[in-house]
């Protein structure tokens, strides 16, 4: 059966074990969380969760389901079409050259966020996509730590 | 008012007309039964085993629709109920299930007695809370019982930590639940429900697939009344025993692994399921690749996860089957014609005629079904008819002449031995009118043999009818068919005198060999009106057929063995 890659954004009650039921449901279930996400909704009891996860269609269809019937559970978003972000902070050695690195972060939203005595630290805030091609780009530059945030997401409409 | 929380959980009790709970103190849960010491609106019934006192709650609810309660206390007390949230939660039954906890002060230091309940219970109830105050705990409590017995009910379980009974607050109990996040749909799609019912009338070899959802929505009635407007033949799963009339002429018995051949054929050649509340559970689908091929499947269940999980489904419909039934029995009405099945019944009548559902009796030992069968001859609808889990479960969805529902209390989903004796004590309680029985086997028995002491003390007459083959039958069964007779373990003839096991804990023990024996015995059970142990020594070897081999094809049942 092909397989999906699929975001879903699952808005719930901002309550004790929100978050284990979420995961606990994906563990119990075998189904796969690439990335996640989790913060409170201002001015709300709410928080959104963010999942970047894989499956056939039935198993992502059971997915929403079974996010839908957790209690807490407010809304479950899905669409094949959002807008999708994910950052990235990364280090670099001191050695390395800071204008070229510099320039590759700039061309992926980014830029350099602190240089100390012996390390780079830039961000970068691009599509999934893109963040694969800049983890690939940057790697000339020896990183020595890499920091991804996990997809963020919002409906186009 | 203020008060404890303590009293507000035996209050919480009063409110929502709960008249028995089934339990088990310990040191976190002291503060509530200390309070329901002082009480007389509800009666306690202390079982000897937390797992039996969920249990019976389960047989309570499963025989009336309401929701059964128990106490446990926390560490041990608490993992003990498990077996129990899980077995409710795996059929659907509304229970709510309180569990002490450790002082929130002491939650997370390992202290005495201490575990993560909620931690443990998320995977086994449809709904779960740790208490952190007692101002939340009326609220709780008030949804806990909503959630159990809403929707597609299940078990809650509320564990409450010990400061938390002792602690003052004011108790207000809501009249009614507010939970934005959850409003269950119960009505379903009128538009849908048209499609479907055109569909039914448009069918050639419609087959009604009937499940469990009918008898906790309360629904046999519609059920019937369909059934018979329309002509089309049924099948029954296991947890639907009972929604038919077992001499109603559509019925084609029990579907699935041990399901009738002609129900099993009807699925495979059927060319319209119309599922009514069941799930589609591997051991009624076998391989499900193969599994009803050749059928439009209409589905109507009030858990939408429910549908299309395994199988897709071509007329989906959400809702309660009650409302939904109430919409389509009238559409279904207007178009149908009876006679146009004629033909297809007349195929499945003969299949029936080639394999009948049947059995070998004997004069020289005593066949497990017979006994079964002659139960229902003898009691009939005077009966409530729990079981355990295995060989003896099998025969007795597949001979007892069940006629209403709830009247079969059985452990399908999770398929818990242990369950059968202290579910029929629940059933008791609730139903003292009826003459509880509990077909079990020897393993099972001894797995919550210690409950014999709270059915006497409590005058809970059950009777429990061992069909005692000194095996791990089904086990054993698989062994013989799958495993070259290799019998690992399942050999139990090393046993105790269940008759001095039973008269050791005020009960009588009967030891039966012959069908004289065994009617003298029930009705001497029957008439003395207690707490029973029926030994019934039955052939060792007999297997229940026809099966389906795990994996394999509904088509291609294994009908009889030969060695």
């Amino acid at each position: 059966m092909k397989v999906e890659r699929r975001v879903i954004s699952v808005i719930v009650q901002n309550e004790h074990s929100v978050l284990a039921r979420i995961t606990g449901l994906f563990a119990a279930r075998g189904y796969n969380i690439e990335t996640l996400t989790v913060a409170p909704i201002p001015d709300s009891n709410l928080s959104r969760l963010t999942i970047e996860t894989k499956g056939s269609v039935r198993v992502i269809e059971q997915i929403i389901k079974q996010l839908h019937k957790l209690i807490p559970t407010f809304k479950v978003i899905e669409h094949e079409e959002m807008v999708e972000k994910e950052m990235v902070l990364m280090k670099f050695p001191i050695n390395e050259s800071l204008a070229n690195i510099q320039a590759l972060c700039e061309a992926y939203n980014g830029g350099i966020m602190n240089v100390s005595s012996h390390h780079i630290i830039t961000m970068i805030a691009d599509e999934p996509k893109r963040v694969k091609h800049f983890i690939e780009a940057a790697q000339k530059f020896h990183p020595v730590e890499i920091v991804r945030g996990g997809v963020v997401a919002m409906e186009r409409e | 008012m203020e008060m404890t929380g303590a009293q507000m959980v035996i209050e919480a009790m009063k409110l929502e007309g709960v008249d028995t709970v089934f339990g088990y103190p310990g040191g976190a849960i002291m503060n509530v039964y200390d309070e329901l010491y002082k009480q007389n609106d509800f009666k306690h019934i202390l079982t000897r085993h937390e797992q039996a006192a969920v249990h019976a709650a389960e047989g309570y609810a499963r025989a009336t629709g309401k929701v059964g309660v128990a106490f446990v206390t926390s560490g041990p007390g608490f993992t003990n109920a498990v077996t129990g949230l899980a077995t409710a939660y795996m059929d659907s039954i509304p229970l709510v299930v309180i569990s002490g906890q450790v002082p929130i002060t002491l939650i997370g230091t390992d202290a005495f007695q201490e575990i993560d309940a909620t931690g443990i219970s998320r995977g086994c109830t449809k709904h779960n809370y740790l208490v952190r105050s007692a101002k939340e705990l009326p609220r709780i409590l008030k949804e806990a019982f909503y959630i159990a017995n809403s929707g597609r009910p299940g078990p809650v379980h509320v564990d409450i930590p010990k400061d938390v009974t002792a602690e003052i607050a004011e108790f207000d109990y809501p009249t009614h639940v507010e939970i934005p996040t959850y409003k269950p749909t119960t009505k379903g799609n009128v538009r849908q429900i048209k499609k479907a019912a055109e569909a039914i009338c448009n069918a050639k070899r419609p087959i009604f697939y009937l499940g469990g959802g009918i008898i906790h929505s309360n629904s046999a009635d519609l059920v019937r009344e369909l059934v018979a407007a329309t002509q089309i033949p049924a099948v029954e799963t296991l947890m639907a025993r009972g929604v038919l009339e077992h001499d109603n002429p559509m019925l084609l018995g029990m579907v699935g692994m041990h399901g009738s051949y002609q129900a099993n054929m009807a699925m495979s050649e059927a060319d319209l399921m119309i599922a009514l509340g069941p799930r589609f559970d591997d051991r009624v689908t076998g391989k499900l690749s193969e599994f009803a091929k050749h059928a439009k499947i209409i589905h109507v269940d009030i858990d939408p996860s429910s549908i299309g999980k395994l199988v897709d489904v071509d007329y989906p419909i959400v809702g309660d089957l009650k409302e939904v039934l109430e919409v389509m029995i009238p559409k279904v009405k207007e178009c149908v014609d009876p006679d146009k099945y004629q033909a297809w019944r007349d195929i499945l009548k003969r299949y029936n005629e080639i394999h009948p559902l049947t059995y070998e009796d004997s004069d020289k030992v005593l066949k497990p079904q017979w006994v079964i069968e002659r139960v229902g001859e003898l009691l009939g609808d005077e009966a409530i008819i729990s079981t355990d889990v295995g060989q003896h479960q099998m025969w007795t969805a597949q001979f007892y002449p069940f006629n209403f529902p709830r009247q079969f209390i059985t452990s399908g989903g999770l398929g818990t031995m242990g369950f059968g004796f202290p579910a029929a004590m629940g059933v008791k309680r609730a139903r003292p009118d009826k003459i509880s029985i509990n077909f079990t086997g020897d393993g099972s028995i001894l797995m919550n043999i210690q409950e014999l002491v709270t059915a006497v003390e409590n005058r809970l007459p059950v009777i429990n009818i061992i069909l005692n083959n000194h095996y791990l039958g089904m086990v054993r069964q698989w062994q013989t068919f799958f495993y070259e007779k290799r019998y690992a373990e399942t050999d139990l003839s090393f046993q105790p005198d269940f008759v001095r096991l039973a008269e050791a804990c005020g009960g009588i023990g009967y030891r039966v060999e012959t069908k004289e024996e065994f009617d003298e015995a029930l009705k001497d059970a029957v008439d003395k009106g207690v707490v029973a142990l029926i030994d019934v020594i039955v052939d060792r070897d007999e297997n229940v057929l026809p099966m389906v081999p795990s994996g394999g094809t509904l088509y291609n049942m294994m009908l009889e063995y030969k060695d």
